[in-house]
């Protein structure tokens, strides 16, 4: 039988606020524990949440940013369950009046077509604490550091029907969201994960199989190998015989497996109702026109206006606009130098590699912005070639120079890189060379012109591959044709 | 010293005919000779109410001092005071010592107010005669076999017993005004916004709002204009001016309108009760004001709608208290689950119990509409009944229980006699109004005092309190002391 996947993805962006989302207190990740903990956050008798409004900024973006409408009088509500980790009892979330409403998002699937992927909703709510298993034998122990810490979870359709898809369309919600700087987008800290909901059905049939839902997955590669073995999972268990149940799973990494954590009987009855401490949240229209001029460009308009205004390709305009740092190093160089096609060639080529070699992101290049606008105008002005370029950036990336424009010129300076053009020079280093091998010049003169790369190779060496290639070929050219 | 006023206490300190020291020292002793029989109070802060009175002394004697400054008060067991254990009366929170004030408490610590002690209460605030108390039962001053009301029940009786001169509670469905009508004593619950929640142990959030017992409206003005007002911490607490309280007491009442709910005067009431409520409105007439017959036609939803909505609140605000990080944590716990069972189980009474599952029924799934949601529909409704007749009356008056003090025992078997203790108070916290009890007299049948319910339109506290205080200058029902605790101190008098 042929098998159908349906796919759908609750992400969980914690919103890159200074402070939490009821409290006061710090939102950095890696303290120590309870260290970012205040008496909102261990729920204290009496204390109150206080809303952090530069979220409502926040999520309102997110919102435009996707087509969506803003709930003009968005609430907050409780999601009441007992956990350690969970220090009021209930979590503070949204319900039925969420603050974004049906969006979407475009991705590109393999075949290079476009599909719409339909955004539900998107709502804030906070972050529970962590349980500590390991360290203390026979207890837990509970860290309220991210505890109350500000989530927008965006919640899809189930629009998705591959893995690849779902990736693809996490990839795009991972690249919004750091365009519209509301988050960090760090997976490994946990700032960008998300549920599956996965279910199959035979191909054609119109209602949707059993679902399960796969918890905190917090690696794009994981949401794909995830996905597969569970749909797996799923088509041997009814090509057995038997039936999916609605349950949540976890997905283990170093087996490849997906485990059940709770049934559907063991879930939680939430009993969400409006909180009662919190007003709702009232968007004006004035509110609303003041956070879309603050909107940046986002990231498929980038995409296309690269492609015409810099005439780049759209291999090179994707991974240009893959994250808006590189864009935004991208277009200061290019600006900057005048020489966008050249400037593409150096980011998605030398500086990309670099930068994968050593683990870097962009905005820790050793090599900035001003840095390789410094060596593109000197490639550019043929100062240097480009194979001496790619010296110079290498001592450039070591530390060499400065780190402004200047640096280049430093290097091609204290390193005597500066490209020969001197016609007397080139001439003199041509002259020897064809009184040394006079075998060649015969050969060449005899219509052997392959023995041509010969003599550019020899006058190069000479000049130490500072002599300009352009004046050797042709130079070379006259002085063996004459 | 037990018969005057905050302004002749605060004049006495000022003249320097007693020291805010000796005052408070006199309430302690006071405390020290009656409390056992009345057992109003959980802790006796005697350490910190000389060491406030000390600095009171010092602020009177460098000039800086305010109206309030070096006046003893005590605090309901619910407002979180730090260094001070809070327990809300329950063996849950028996070893909590919160590390903040309430915004009540730093706001009346600041204008220089010792505090004497924390008040007895029914656990949680669920109740309506302090009989729910771990503590055990605070006794009625004018009965000792009799309840107090509930659920700010020490607070009442520590002001009628004159064991404070005034005394912080909280309302959530009467339980500032059902104790103060059976103690005979004057309490206001101030408009849902009015007073910051911060720091105030929640029972029913949306309903909660705290207020003020005194022996008389004056002294409460003062007081309320000192604790009310906007508090970041607090986003329900509204951004509106406080106005000077104390400044409107004489106004005259002549065209004041005041609406008699025909629904508060039917079936139900203790004739005896009914008796002294239509003397007090007697009176008002002599002041100048006019009666006006009104209808609030879903008062009888009150109580249902009430026991809904308090109780689901209620029980998701109790989630907190789980064991975990303070609080009471039961022996050996086997694995989480236990602990929590038993930790809840254990820690929390009766009632307090019941209230918790009686909201987690109502929350549930397949349960929300047909009661959670109904229940604030009936809310809307019950507040257009006031809105329509504060369109054609100043202040809505009635009784405030329907009998008076009951006896210890009586109801406690007995929860829904029990819930209709509060039947004329409910709606109230409901729609969210202001509304105080002004003591009007004793029953005819049993000598037990009777409080008369005036209600305000939203922020009217201050006409509340000038309707009162007209009527405490042509009675004296609010200056009767229960006999047993009238006798002044021997020593230290200045009387």
């Amino acid at each position: 039988m042929e098998w159908e996947t349906v796919i759908g993805l609750e992400i969980h962006a914690q919103l890159s606020t200074k402070s939490k989302l009821f409290s006061g207190s710090s939102t950095e990740y890696g303290q120590e524990p309870n260290t970012q903990a205040n008496i909102v956050d261990l729920a204290m008798p009496g204390v109150l949440p206080v809303l952090n409004t530069e979220v409502v900024r926040m999520a309102a973006m997110f919102g435009l940013a996707i087509d969506a409408p803003i709930g003009k009088a968005n609430v907050f509500a409780r999601k009441n369950y007992f956990y350690p980790d969970l220090p009021q009892g209930y979590q503070i979330s949204q319900f039925d009046k969420p603050i974004v409403e049906l969006g979407h998002m475009d991705i590109t699937l393999e075949n290079g077509k476009t599909k719409r992927v339909g955004i539900t909703r998107a709502h804030l709510e906070q972050d529970a604490g962590k349980s500590l298993h390991e360290d203390f034998a026979g207890m837990t122990g509970i860290d309220l550091n991210r505890s109350g810490t500000p989530l927008l979870e965006i919640v899809s359709e189930p629009d998705m029907s591959s893995a690849k898809e779902a990736v693809a369309y996490m990839k795009k919600i991972h690249e919004l969201v750091q365009y519209l700087g509301i988050n960090d987008g760090n997976l490994a800290e946990g700032s960008f994960r998300c549920d599956a909901n996965v279910s199959v059905r035979p191909k054609g049939q119109k209602e949707l199989g059993t679902r399960a839902e796969l918890k905190n997955i917090n690696s794009f590669k994981f949401v794909e190998r995830a996905i597969n073995i569970e749909i797996e999972r799923q088509i041997d268990i009814i090509e057995d015989g038997g039936a999916v149940v609605q349950e949540t799973r976890l997905y283990d990494p170093d087996k490849n497996e997906t485990r059940s954590m709770r049934s559907k009987e063991e879930a939680n009855d939430y009993r969400y109702f409006p909180c009662p401490d919190l007003l709702p949240i009232e968007i004006t229209d004035e509110f609303l026109a003041a956070v879309k001029a603050t909107l940046p460009e986002l990231p498929t308009a980038k995409f296309e206006r690269f492609m015409s205004e810099y005439d780049l390709s759209d291999y090179d305009a994707g991974v240009l606009t893959s994250t808006r740092a590189t864009a935004d190093y991208f277009e200061t160089v290019a600006k900057a130098c005048g020489e966008p096609k050249l400037t593409a060639n150096w980011v998605t080529g030398e500086l990309s590699s670099h930068l994968n070699n050593d683990a870097l992101e962009i905005t820790e290049s050793p090599v900035n912005a001003e840095m390789l606008t410094g060596l593109i105008k000197r490639i550019a002005d043929k100062t240097i070639s480009g194979k001496i370029a790619k010296e110079v950036f290498q001592a450039l990336w070591a530390g060499e120079g400065s780190n402004d424009e200047s640096a280049a010129d430093k290097v091609i300076e204290s390193k005597g890189l500066k490209q020969i053009t001197d016609t007397g020079a080139i001439e003199a280093m041509i002259d020897e060379i064809i009184a040394n091998n006079a075998g060649q010049v015969e050969q060449y003169r005899s219509g052997k012109e392959k023995v041509f790369g010969f003599f550019v190779g020899q006058v190069m060496k000479a000049s130490q591959g500072k002599a300009n290639p352009a004046q050797v070929n042709e130079m070379l050219k006259k002085k063996l044709n004459s | 010293m037990i018969t005057k006023s905050l302004t002749e206490l605060s004049a006495g300190l000022k003249t320097g005919d007693f020291s805010s020291i000796e005052l408070t020292q006199y309430y302690l002793d006071r405390i020290s000779k009656y409390d056992s029989d009345l057992n109003a109070f959980i802790t006796v802060t005697e350490e910190q109410a000389l060491s406030g009175a000390k600095s009171a002394d010092e602020q009177i004697a460098a000039g800086t001092a305010g109206a309030l400054t070096g006046i003893p008060m005590a605090h309901k067991d619910l407002f979180c005071t730090d260094g001070v254990r809070t327990t809300c009366a329950s063996k849950m929170l028996d070893n909590f010592i919160a590390p903040y004030n309430a915004t009540v408490v730093e706001k009346l610590n600041a204008a220089g107010m010792p505090m004497l002690g924390k008040t007895n209460m029914d656990e949680f605030a669920m109740g309506s005669s302090n009989e729910n108390s771990y503590y055990g039962a605070v006794k009625n001053p004018w009965d000792l076999e009799r309840v107090p009301g509930g659920s700010s029940g020490g607070s009442a009786v520590a002001v009628a017993a004159r064991l404070a001169p005034i005394a912080t509670g909280t309302d959530t469905g009467g339980s500032i005004r059902q104790p103060a009508s059976l103690t005979g004593i004057t309490g206001i619950k101030p408009t849902y916004g009015r007073v910051s929640r911060f720091g105030m142990i929640a029972y029913a959030s949306s309903l909660d709002q705290g207020g003020i017992f005194g022996t008389s409206a004056s002294d409460c003005a003062m007081v309320l204009e000192t604790m009310s007002g906007f508090d970041p911490k607090d986003s329900t607490s509204v951004e509106r001016e406080v106005p000077n309280m104390s400044a409107t007491l004489n106004d005259s009442l002549k065209g004041l309108k005041i609406g008699l709910p025909k629904e508060f005067f039917g079936e139900g009431l203790d004739s005896s009760v009914a008796e002294v409520v239509e003397s007090a409105i007697e009176e008002y007439k002599k002041l100048g004001a006019e009666i006006v017959e009104i209808s609030l036609p879903n008062t009888h939803l009150a109580i249902p709608s009430y026991y809904v909505i308090a109780p689901a609140e209620a029980s998701s605000n109790l989630s907190r208290f789980d064991g975990v990080r303070y609080g009471y944590r039961c022996e050996d716990p086997v694995d989480l689950t236990d602990m929590y069972m038993r930790s809840r189980g254990e820690g929390f009474g009766t009632e307090v119990k019941r209230r918790i599952m009686t909201g987690t029924y109502a929350l549930s799934a397949g349960y929300y509409d047909a009661y959670y949601l109904k229940a604030q529909k009936i809310r809307r409704l019950i507040s257009n009944d006031f809105k329509e007749a504060f369109e054609k009356v100043g202040v809505i008056m009635g009784p405030v229980a329907p009998e008076t003090a009951f006896k210890l025992g009586e109801k406690s078997g007995d929860a829904v006699s029990m819930y209709l203790a509060d039947i004329y108070t409910l709606s109230l916290n409901l729609a969210g109004l202001t509304g105080m009890s002004v003591p009007a007299g004793f029953s005819s049948s049993n000598k037990m005092p009777v409080g008369l319910q005036i209600i305000g339109n939203y922020f009217e506290e201050a006409k509340l309190l000038n309707v009162a205080h007209q009527y405490q200058q042509v009675t004296d029902w609010h200056k009767a002391m229960p006999a047993a605790f009238a006798q002044a101190n021997k020593s230290g008098e200045g009387e």
